[in-house]
């Protein structure tokens, strides 16, 4: 593996870029691997990373129906945060975040982490208390976030529009200064780099089509590159779970459905932070290429069309103007949609499954590319050693059918009203 | 640099560009009146900052991007080619400092080879907050034109549209499509980009001409066809809507009525599309130098607006086409200097042009951003020719956008080196140039890759593509994601064909099988303000008005939102704040009386033989043993077992009922009420109406709202949760018994049509009583110090009927919603969150504060609603707690880190006044 | 955006309706506990043609089921229920 840096940068000025080699290998599939994890995004490779990593296997597969990184990794608004409520989501986050602040040098690949902070809005006295309660939840449990007067939100961004009679006044905000935003398709090309380098097998256009039983165990998969056998198999596929978990027989408290995002033709710095709000459904943020990033509410309804509707778009798209209005005159360039799991208690599922040898990692709703390291650390240690890790233990599969559900906006399970 | 055809005589109108006035002609494009008045230089790449001119005349232009408008109206990157001159528009050049021709920026092309393709994946390692450093000026250095800071001072209008054929694209197959269509009697539309309609006809008029462009569009509206021009289809979505986004005045133009832009819906019976094709650049080194442009764009120049670009031409082509560009410069009376083809034999085009055969561009040379000399392989020897302009034409790229999005697949075409539509998934169909483009030849002609351009605006060459691919990033969308190909705000329309060609190249392989990445709506971007529409005021969020508003505004209470709702808070007299004013309120109510408006509370009318059956399904109390007359607090399950709101039950008549719940989950509760009704038991006899807007409701409490009530109504008032139907003010009202307050209390409830009438009643009484009205803050104040439940606050979702202590009331008999759910382990094991009373050991127990047992430990609780006895004073607080029901007596912290508040607190019982009801007797 | 014919009032964009559930969310009636739970809590979720429960919330209010395809979004079928739509 060539070891990126601005060493290296000058020299393949000098030589005609001659010297690098490709950030992963492109191998035939072997016919059998201790562990395979079906999905090849930034999930999926993080877990095969950390396998190599933390626990020292090497026999790794991870297949990919089309390429690495194409699913909701690329998909996504590349915000990185880990502001919630409830503790097992904050704790799991918050390791993740942990992870992020070091992992452009862990990976030796820059995936241009940014903590320009995450900052919720708040409208209302009654938002400013909700403001508070997930703060001092967070703090409690040794997780930054400040709350902020009206004036530190106008001074941080001072394109919001602060007046007091506008539909949704800012009374103030919540941010998190170590959540930001990263580049996201860095993300699962520096874990696919690294965990390569471990000898972790990378095989694209590979698509699962089956599992190979030996009674109530799972010992491998079929697949249009032909049979692999397999210790154990992780699941890793958000937004279509539940139809690789149904080539198992298996049906999850999962639904899928489409998420837009859009973004801006490139301006100028004008979005310093990640600016969210607790009454209204937007996010926005600015790529360091100037774009204006921008998502909203997911469609609502199931879908597996990677194509969204234009009025949840033009929904978006007016609260968050009623936000910045300065962005009225930008043009959006490009839309973009994703398939995502939405879980019946709006939190991910990791860990084992009713069938025997088999795991599933999914269920990430719209909030799957922040937890990429903690997924896939908390993901390599259940496949490694057969158990949940103590940060995922309690996201169980098995806590829809016990009660133990983690509804962090105690909507309950119809996933459209989340 | 103007040609013979260009008139110098009707120059009506000036434009300023960096600040120096320039004359223009009607119907000129900003990069026609540019070019027109000799200004090659109008931009610069994104990346290195090279120098760019304009190289099309249409939406796909890189290079060309200019700031358009002042003030709020400010249009960043504006494509030169797509914006008319008006008088008094204002162009500035950008991603320039200090200025277009001096640009420091351009030190980042000095230091190219080092900026290579992802380079910036490899180097700025160390911790986030250096990256951030480095970050800083990368994100300055990145981005094209500057937002504007101000709000929009201009509207956006939303319509929508219904027709049997919309038509998009008004060249010749377009119109030909639109006029037998409207003329066999179907309804048409017909879009066009431009702000004229015939597309390539205006470029070469054949024998379908102007005349005859003009004669069809008369023929077209006769029919009642709608010709929409400046308009263009940037969306097609489900089932044949296409959203068409139609320019109303150019970008920084003051619109005339106000309305900048106007954004259509429709919905189409059928879909042609007629969107023509798009010139290919060619990849050689310095392809990007000012004074080289896309062949056709050149003859449009020259025909269209009577500019010639160039004196001395050389011409690059695989083509025909190009041809056509030579006879149209020769017209003009520039020089035909040579024309390159790449084709190995003549192809009976040459007419006297000095033609070289088996010939391609190698490399340009230039001067103070002028191009100065072309040199190219005739043969494969290296030859050179002085010209101030080089058209070149790479082939056609079909417009296949709306096809893709459609849904629709592509097929190769072969001779034309290009996709086409092949299958339609909805009811479109491609004609004209985009179905069949222009035969090509193809060579791949070796050129350094150096410096050979594929995507012109994020400045992309042949060597980042091939770098790409040693590195491994091989698939197409890779490659694009990579080296940030296609991601400019020309989204790709003269870079991907190169891209994808060398891609093959490299693999190995054809073309279709090197992949191709997806079309996305918009077809060319779109202001945000038009897609917001007059949402974007109020966040497209309504206001739902109290049928008393008009009573309450003019008492200018301190109002609050509540869902969609605006509510009195409180109603302070002068030189009270809020909480002085709450707790005044909540005083007389506690003393005397008080009355408040509760209009909003959701309301359903349960009517017919099986309401009960109904009720009993919904509410997790029975209902069945209620007399005529008489309520009850009843609350709700999901299905998952946990409680999601409450209310209480009224059984008005024999087989009537009054079904109220909280203002917050109200529509929520009609939708669940309605899925209950309609799906799960169409059976039933029974009718679900909502009259939460139908009633205005007022509520009076406080230990005099008895004699108030009777003076009222001259009658006794209803006991403790009976009902009445009576007159106030004559006025049919129905009176429930129920207090919120922990006081004697009565709801009134009455049309909101006459309410104003009956609230005067009420008031003159209320206040003869002593008491005075009171809001939200105070009834929030009352209810906590009885310990009544808020939906939102202590119903969170999240908590069982034990964990609230309403288990005693469940309805034995089972067989209502979430009966089932109830039965899951967890929602009975111990550790759960239980309902608890904190009080005030020391401090003031702050709303939203975390329960811990000491500093530093995680919470075992939190603080959902906190207030101060009303009477007695103290600060006191609901709370949610893990076992709380097994620790009252206990101290804990209530910490808000976040407010820098803490107080030590007792846990107790959740009633903090009247615990045992003997209040609301008689 | 979908046109979806709605039994009572022909075709009409999709932002006149609303998406409830899928009809394989609901527990059928008299079922066990657990069983009931099952339901509830798994989907079919095929990426294919699908059952779900949409209401015309901003036309006629009725409930109906829509047969749709979840990549194409090809509507087949559109079945009315509640009491209108009983035999």
């Amino acid at each position: 593996m060539n070891r990126y840096s601005a060493f290296g940068l000058l020299r393949g000025a000098l030589n005609g870029q001659k010297h690098w080699q490709p950030a992963w290998r492109d191998p035939e599939p072997k016919a059998h691997y201790d562990i395979i994890i079906i999905g090849g995004g930034g999930h999926g490779l993080a877990t095969a990373y950390y396998l190599a990593k933390v626990h020292g296997l090497r026999n790794i597969a991870v297949l990919e129906k089309g390429w690495i990184g194409g699913g909701n990794t690329g998909r996504n608004t590349t915000i990185v945060r880990s502001n919630y409520r409830l503790k097992p989501l904050h704790d799991l986050f918050e390791f993740g975040l942990k992870l992020w602040h070091n992992l452009s040098d862990e990976l030796n690949y820059n995936v241009m982490f940014s903590p320009r902070g995450a900052m919720f809005l708040g409208h209302s006295d009654a938002d400013m208390v909700k403001l508070a309660e997930r703060g001092d939840a967070m703090r409690c449990d040794g997780i930054d976030a400040d709350l902020m007067t009206r004036d530190e939100v106008a001074k941080l961004e001072p394109l919001l529009d602060m007046s007091r009679n506008a539909r949704f006044p800012i009374e103030g905000g919540l941010i998190q200064r170590r959540g930001g935003t990263a580049r996201h398709d860095a993300v699962a090309w520096g874990y696919a780099r690294g965990a390569d380098s471990f000898g972790v097998d990378i095989i694209q256009k590979c698509e699962v089509n089956g599992f190979i039983r030996d009674g109530d165990a799972v010992v491998g998969v079929e697949t249009t590159r032909g049979r692999i056998g397999a210790g154990r198999v992780g699941i890793c596929v958000a937004g279509h779970s539940g139809h690789v978990a149904g080539l198992a027989g298996l049906k999850l408290p999962i639904e899928s459905q489409t998420l837009q995002a859009m973004v801006t033709e490139g301006v100028k710095p004008m979005i310093n932070s990640v600016i969210m709000s607790q009454s209204l459904h937007c996010y926005i943020s600015q790529s360091d290429k100037g774009g204006i990033v921008f998502g909203g509410d997911p469609d609502n309804w199931p879908s597996y069309a990677q194509r969204g509707h234009p009025m949840v778009m033009e929904g978006a798209i007016a609260q968050g103007l009623a936000l910045v209005p300065a962005l009225s005159r930008l043009r959006m360039v490009r839309t973009w949609s994703g398939v995502t799991d939405m879980s019946f208690d709006g939190s991910p599922i990791i860990g084992e499954t009713p069938v025997r040898n088999l795991y599933l990692n999914g269920g990430w709703c719209y909030g799957g590319f922040k937890a990429t390291p903690a997924s896939g650390w908390t993901y390599a240690h259940t496949l490694a050693t057969g158990s949940p890790h103590a940060l995922n233990a309690p996201f169980s599969l098995e806590r829809f059918m016990t009660g133990a559900t983690i509804d962090e906006t105690g909507t309950g399970p119809m996933p459209n009203s989340r | 640099m103007t040609g013979p055809s260009r008139p110098n005589t009707d120059q009506d109108s000036s434009f300023i560009f960096d600040g120096m006035r320039y004359p223009a002609r009607k119907g000129d494009t900003l990069a026609a009146a540019l070019l027109a008045n000799g200004i090659g230089l109008v931009g610069r790449s994104f990346k290195y900052h090279r120098p760019r001119g304009i190289m099309t005349a249409g939406v796909e232009e890189p290079n060309a991007l200019v700031t358009v408008g002042e003030g709020g109206r400010t249009e960043p990157n504006t494509r030169a080619t797509d914006v008319f001159v008006y008088d008094g528009l204002v162009a500035r050049s950008q991603n320039r400092w200090p200025n277009l021709s001096l640009d420091f920026g351009a030190i980042f092309g000095l230091a190219g080879p080092v900026f290579s393709a992802g380079f910036y994946y490899k180097t700025f390692f160390g911790s986030a907050k250096r990256w951030m450093f480095y970050e800083h000026f990368i994100r300055k250095a990145a981005g094209l034109g500057n937002a504007p800071r101000d709000a929009d001072p201009d509207r956006f209008s939303q319509r929508a549209a219904f027709c049997d054929v919309l038509v998009v694209g008004a060249g010749p197959a377009g119109i030909e499509a639109a006029l037998e269509a409207s003329e066999a009697g179907k309804r048409v539309i017909l879009v066009e980009q431009d702000e004229i309609i015939g597309a390539s006809l205006i470029r070469d008029p054949q024998e379908q001409d102007s005349a005859w462009v003009s004669e069809s569009a008369d023929r077209i509206r006769a029919a009642g066809g709608r010709i929409l021009t400046r308009t263009t289809a940037s969306g097609y979505w489900e089932h044949d809507l296409v959203t068409l986004t139609q320019r109303l005045a150019e970008p920084g133009q003051i619109p005339a009525n106000g309305v900048a832009q106007r954004l259509w819906h429709v919905r189409a019976g059928q879909v042609i599309l007629a969107t023509g094709s798009s010139e290919r650049p060619m990849a050689f080194p310095h392809n990007d130098r000012p004074g080289v442009m896309l062949s056709q764009a050149v003859r449009t120049y020259v025909r269209r607006f009577g500019v010639c670009p160039g004196q001395r031409v050389v011409i690059a082509t695989n083509n025909d086409d190009a041809y056509l560009t030579a006879h149209a410069l020769r017209e003009a009376g520039a020089q035909i200097v040579a024309i390159l083809d790449a084709r190995p034999a003549p192809a009976g085009q040459a007419n006297g042009f000095t033609t070289f055969n088996n010939a391609h561009p190698l490399s340009t040379k230039g001067s103070r951003h002028c191009l100065k000399s072309v040199s190219g392989l005739v043969d494969g020897v290296s030859k050179s020719w002085d010209a101030d302009l080089l058209a070149v034409s790479g082939g056609f790229t079909p417009v296949v956008h709306l096809h893709c999005q459609a849904g629709g697949s592509l097929e190769w075409n072969d001779a034309a080196q290009a996709f086409v539509p092949a299958q339609s998934r909805q009811n479109v169909k491609t004609i004209g140039g985009a179905a069949t483009p222009a035969a090509i030849f193809t060579s791949a002609p070796v050129v350094p890759a150096k410096k050979s351009f594929v995507d012109f605006q994020n400045d992309v060459t042949l060597a980042d593509v091939d770098l790409a691919w040693a590195e491994g990033y091989r698939s197409v969308e890779h490659l694009k994601r990579y080296t940030t190909l296609g991601m400019a705000t020309d989204q790709g329309k003269t870079s991907n064909m190169g891209a994808l060609a060398r891609l093959a190249e490299k693999q190995g392989v054809a073309i279709p099988e090197a992949g191709l990445t997806t079309f996305r709506p918009p077809y060319t971007p779109v202001t945000m303000g038009l897609f917001a529409g007059a949402a974007a005021k109020d966040a497209g969020a309504h206001k739902r008005r109290l049928a008393l508003y008009d009573v309450h505004a003019a008492k200018k209470p301190i109002w609050q939102p509540l869902g969609y709702w605006f509510r009195p808070r409180a109603y302070p007299m002068t030189g009270e704040n809020l909480a002085e004013a709450a707790m005044r309120e909540a005083r007389s109510v506690r003393t005397a009386v008080g009355m408040t408006d509760v209009s909003t509370l959701a309301k359903f009318e349960v009517s017919g033989p099986d309401a009960v059956t109904l009720l009993e399904t919904v509410c997790a109390t029975s209902v069945g043993k209620l007399a005529i007359g008489r309520g009850r607090y009843t609350f709700m399950l999901r299905e998952d077992g946990f409680v999601f709101d409450d209310g209480t039950v009224w059984r008005i008549d024999e087989n009537r009922y009054l079904l109220t719940s909280s203002t917050g989950g109200a529509d929520r509760m009609a939708t669940h009420l309605s899925y209950v009704r309609n799906y799960l038991h169409p059976e039933l006899s029974v009718s679900v109406v909502n009259v939460q807007e139908h009633h205005a409701g007022i509520a009076i409490a406080g230990p005099r709202a008895k004699s108030v009530l009777a003076k009222l109504i001259g009658e006794e008032p209803p006991r403790h949760m009976s009902t009445v139907a009576t007159k106030i003010a004559d006025v049919a009202v129905l009176i429930l018994a129920a207090s919120y307050s922990g006081e004697r209390a009565f709801e009134i409830y009455v049309d909101a049509r006459n309410a104003t009438p009956v609230w005067g009643a009420c008031e003159t009484a209320v206040v003869a009583e002593g008491g005075c009205l009171y809001g939200l803050e105070a009834m929030e104040f009352l209810r906590i110090e009885k310990g009544h439940l808020v939906v939102g606050a202590e119903i969170d979702g999240r908590m069982t009927p034990h964990d609230l202590a309403l288990d005693k009331m469940l309805n034995k008999a089972g067989g209502f919603i979430g009966s089932a759910g109830l039965t899951r382990p967890a929602l009975s094991e111990a550790g759960r969150r239980q309902l608890v009373g904190l009080e005030a050991v020391e401090g003031s127990i702050p709303e939203g504060s975390m329960l811990v047992t000491a500093d530093g430990k995680s919470p075992e609780g939190h603080v959902s609603a906190s207030a101060f006895r009303i009477l007695e004073g103290g600060s006191i607080a609901l709370g949610q707690l893990a076992d709380g029901f097994l620790r009252h007596g206990e101290e804990l912290i209530a910490t808000s880190p976040t407010r820098g508040q803490r107080a030590r607190v007792r846990v107790v019982a959740p009633h903090f006044y009247d615990s045992a009801g003997e209040r609301y007797r008689d | 955006m979908m046109l979806i014919n709605c039994p009572h009032c022909g075709p009409r964009a999709q932002s006149e309706f609303i998406y409830e559930r899928t009809v394989d969310s609901v527990p059928p009636a008299g079922v066990s506990n657990d069983k009931a739970m099952q339901t509830l809590f798994t989907r079919g979720n095929p990426r294919g043609v699908d059952e779900e429960i949409w209401r015309h919330t901003f036309g006629c209010r009725a409930w109906m089921v829509v047969t749709r395809h979840r990549v194409t979004n090809g509507i087949s079928h559109v079945r009315a229920v509640g009491p209108e739509a009983l035999p």
